[in-house]
């Protein structure tokens, strides 16, 4: 049963790999103008770049097949070269991978922490405290994270001058320190998303009539919020976990704008600019497969959650 | 000392014009059985949950609520959560939405026990599997989820885990309107068997008259928020002195008498909304005078029971002969 | 079956039941877009004249709002800059819709193959978040306003389509439009007469609420410099070119148009919730 769930569920989960992949790669040929001039960015190059191209996209094989040795490239760990740098992908995004990595973790803390943490105050004080995040919360999801990092920098850095205005420090805790602005940035939209996310279905679930049920057999009020009420709201929050990390990843291009952080958002954004094409390729399959791969996560966890799903049966409310 | 005593409870929910509940007085004794007979919304389901010590949001109480003596009314919110865990227990209407779906049903017959009196799981396990026994259900069910039994064998669970702490009283309101026509009548006889067998107090609410005659000692019935007539359950039923019970009485079809005419009650529940001058069925009463719409009725004591009628000395009405 | 507007994660039931707070939000967002759409006929400064000699001044008579960085006007840029802010994710809503529906109702409408395969390209397209599509064509078809528009089209097409399939499925079944098919009408013709009609109220509320997100995502974009041919004013560029302003301890320029996006996206999500609630409870 669990076997079999997990194969078919291997499977929808390559099928959309294999399909983003292939919307990846066959954008060259959306490209106006030829491929291979496209993939050198409009640069003048030398015959020997030029083959270079040429061999490393396979540009004189059937289309299909061009596809097919594409993928086993990216299967083994070769993401192409880049055209500015010269040098491979995969070497260019590890090198950059900790400080975004860092700056990742330390966001999705602050949105699983602030995030439930409000939605909880909301749901269960109600009144002012209610009204105030709800407040708080509309406010963060109309702010995109880069005109949260203007003014966290305008008021901690600027204006007060505990935080740095940029860079991405050397060792763990000056790097800590240093992300601690950009991560908060970050996280708000996140939170505000989150909070209310906890909010709405914890609000939903006290609702229920097992919950008053719990209140009239005597069931202590905090032993009721926790297994009863925040234990049922999971479910609703854990399916919008894919979301939340894909958008978190994709919007540290703005925020390493904003705090001039050398990470992946900063290399995608350069590489935009350059036109350093197969970067940008192999960043988008990157955020694609984390996002298929964080679902999937949560769709095997997810009858631990709801006993009433049952794998395979799928989670749709 | 009654297991149960409510006393002159009044209940008023914000932005009404009369009491919800009005003068309630309604007494249950050790191992009694008693009914708590009215139409939807006539407040039978306010009064049961009162004895648990529920009130609705922003409602002003007045009069007393005891249990075993103790006025609930008056209590903490510590206290109230001990009277819940020990004393008074509840079976509820939909036992499909009274499990909290995601834990086991030995998650849910332990967890008061367990969290409330610190017993052991294994205590707590023993005593769980002793009353799945008495209600009729296999220790299998312990392990398995709420989703995974029927209406009926989830409602045999939620009876189990009332009387999981011996309660002195049992509330249960509608415990089988849920469920299929079959697995009713199993599990009155369930509630039945049990309270003779645990000696618990019983609190049976129902809009259905035979199913009140068929298990209670004495009933109470219920009209616009107030007790209207209370007494033995053959002598209410066989001598009501009431027009409304009379005129319930005459609207439910019996079996012994297929082809007796029903006498539907013509007219509407006074709202909340206007207040109430006089008695809350003169307008639907056949008997009703100028001083029934002027003066409210006051509940008189008649032999074994009470009945809130001006006219109850001078009326004699057609009741009907229960061979439960 | 689950027909209420999929409000993309964060817009759970806000309660906008105070009716003053929806007017307001209504009122403001109208503002907004009469001025976007006056913008070319006010009388305001020109845009892009540098006057290094007013450069970061503060508010004047004569830079109401003061001046950026290169001595431009504030407030002049703020207000040209309203029509490409809002008009770029209004036509965002307006092609995600159309295509949404028009895929929403085939699927529902036909089921079987059609609908499988649709909804798997309704999935496919889920994977990619909004900006990192708009990111990857502008990396395809360089700048300009189109490339970035067709791409959160499509990001937000399944937000839309999956909206309009469950319904379909839901009003489908309703026993007049089964009245229509005896009578012989074509599926076609009893989809854009009867039932896109009958399901337009909450496709409308969804919509509200992606105009919001459209926004922040396009003004993401123009702030990193993609989308909006260079020149152009616009919100996002705004606070890219007054960042450096920021840091010299000179907010204004950049905070100024920081403040409208958030104040519009705000205001069009407290309208679209309030439609959403509208809705549900017409619904219910």
């Amino acid at each position: 049963m669990i076997l079999r769930f997990l194969i078919r569920r291997l499977l929808e989960l390559t099928g959309t790999l294999v399909a983003a992949s292939f919307l990846v790669f066959g954008a060259v040929y959306l490209a106006p103008g030829n491929p291979e001039s496209f993939l050198l960015g409009g640069r003048s190059a030398t015959p020997e770049a030029r083959a270079a191209i040429r061999a490393q996209y396979h540009l004189d094989d059937p289309f299909g097949v061009q596809y097919l040795k594409w993928l086993g490239q990216v299967l083994t760990g070769d993401l192409g070269r880049s055209v500015q740098y010269r040098s491979p992908v995969l070497g260019l995004i590890e090198a950059r991978l900790p400080s975004t990595l860092l700056l990742i973790s330390m966001a999705l803390v602050l949105v699983v922490v602030f995030g439930i943490g409000l939605g909880w105050l909301s749901a269960l004080r109600g009144g002012a405290t209610d009204a105030t995040i709800l407040v708080g919360t509309s406010v963060a999801v109309g702010t995109p994270s880069f005109v949260a990092a203007i003014v966290l920098i305008w008021l901690f850095s600027v204006t007060l001058g505990w935080f740095p205005t940029t860079g991405s420090g050397e060792g763990f805790v000056d790097m800590v320190y240093h992300l601690t602005l950009p991560s908060t940035a970050l996280a708000l939209y996140w939170v505000g998303v989150l909070a209310r996310v906890t909010r709405t279905t914890m609000l939903d679930e006290m609702g229920r009539d097992h919950v008053t049920v719990a209140r009239g057999r005597g069931i202590a009020e905090s032993t009721v919020i926790r297994r009863h009420v925040f234990r049922n709201a999971l479910g609703g929050i854990a399916t919008i976990s894919g979301l939340t990390v894909s958008g978190l990843v994709v919007s540290t291009v703005l925020v390493e704008a904003a705090f001039g952080l050398g990470g992946i958002g900063d290399l995608l954004q350069s590489s935009v600019a350059v036109k350093d094409f197969p970067v940008v390729q192999a960043i988008s399959l990157l955020v694609v497969a984390l996002f298929v791969l964080v679902n999937l996560v949560v769709d095997l966890a997810f009858p631990l959650i709801d006993p009433r799903v049952r794998l395979g049966a799928g989670r749709t409310p | 000392m009654n297991t149960l005593e409510i006393e002159d409870l009044r209940l008023t929910l914000p932005g009404t014009a009369r009491p919800v509940l009005d003068g309630v007085t309604l007494a249950v004794g050790a191992g009694e059985t008693v009914a708590l007979v009215g139409e939807s919304g006539s407040g039978k389901t306010l009064t049961s949950r009162a004895a648990l010590g529920f009130l609705p949001r922003g409602a002003e109480v007045e009069g007393a609520v005891r249990v075993a003596g103790q006025d609930l009314l008056a209590m903490g919110a510590r206290e109230l959560r001990g009277v819940r865990a020990l004393t008074v227990s509840m079976v509820f209407q939909d036992p499909r939405t009274a499990l909290n779906p995601l834990r086991r049903i030995g998650d849910f017959l332990t967890e008061s026990l367990r969290t409330n009196l610190r017993w052991s799981a294994r205590r707590a396990g023993d005593r769980a599997r002793e009353l799945l026994d008495a209600v009729g259900l296999d220790e299998r069910v312990l392990r398995q989820y709420p989703h995974e039994l029927s209406g009926g064998m989830l409602q045999r669970v939620t009876i189990a885990a009332a009387l999981m702490s011996d309660p002195a009283l049992l509330l249960a309101d509608e415990p089988t309107t849920a469920l299929d026509v079959s697995t009713q009548a199993e599990i009155v006889a369930l509630l039945a068997d049990l309270r003779a067998r645990f000696g618990t107090a019983l609190l049976f609410v129902t809009h259905d008259l035979h199913l009140a005659a068929a298990i209670s000692d004495r009933v109470c019935v219920m009209y616009a928020g107030r007790i209207v007539e209370a007494g033995p359950a053959g002598a209410l039923f066989g001598t009501p002195r009431h027009p409304y019970t009379a005129a319930l009485l005459a609207s439910t079809p019996q079996v012994d008498q297929p082809r007796r005419r029903l006498d539907a009650i013509s007219g509407q529940p006074p709202d909340l909304r206007t207040a109430l001058a006089g008695c809350p069925f003169a307008d639907r009463c056949r008997h009703a005078t100028d001083l029934c719409r002027a003066e409210a009725p006051v509940s008189t004591a008649v032999d074994g029971g009470t009945v809130a009628c001006h006219h109850h000395t001078r009326l004699t009405l057609e009741g009907i002969t229960h061979h439960g | 079956m689950t027909t209420t507007v999929h409000r993309r994660p964060g817009f759970g039931r806000v309660r906008t039941r105070r009716p003053w707070l929806y007017l307001t939000c209504l009122f403001f967002t109208a503002l907004a877009f009469g001025v976007a759409v006056a913008a070319p006929w006010l009388p305001l400064a020109d845009p892009n004249l540098a006057d290094l000699g007013a450069a970061l001044a503060g508010p004047s008579g004569e830079h109401p709002l003061g001046a950026d960085e290169a001595g431009r006007d504030v407030l002049s840029r703020l207000v040209l800059g309203s029509t490409t802010a809002l008009f770029g994710p209004l036509a965002v809503v307006c092609f995600s819709t159309v295509l949404g529906v028009a895929v929403g109702v085939a699927a529902g409408w036909r089921g079987g193959w059609l609908d499988s395969v649709l909804s798997r390209g309704s999935e496919l397209l889920l994977a990619f978040p909004g900006l990192l599509l708009a990111i990857l064509f502008v990396a395809l078809y360089g700048d300009g306003l189109l490339a970035p528009v067709l791409a959160l089209s499509l990001a937000y097409l399944p937000y839309v389509s999956r909206l309009a399939r469950s319904l379909t499925l839901v009003e489908r079944e309703r026993p007049y439009l089964a009245a229509y098919r005896v009578q012989g009408f074509s599926g076609l013709a009893i989809c854009l007469r009867h039932l896109v009609p009958n399901i337009a109220p909450v496709v409308l509320a969804q919509c509200t609420l992606n105009f919001g997100y459209a926004l922040l995502d396009l003004a993401a974009l123009s702030y990193l410099g993609m989308g909006v041919a260079p020149g152009t004013p616009d919100w996002g560029v705004m606070v890219n070119t007054g960042q450096s302003a920021v840091l010299q301890g000179q907010p204004l320029s950049a905070v100024i148009p920081c403040a409208a996006i958030v104040a519009t996206v705000v205001a069009v999500n407290v309208v679209g919730e309030h439609w959403a609630d509208l809705v549900a409870r017409r619904q219910r």
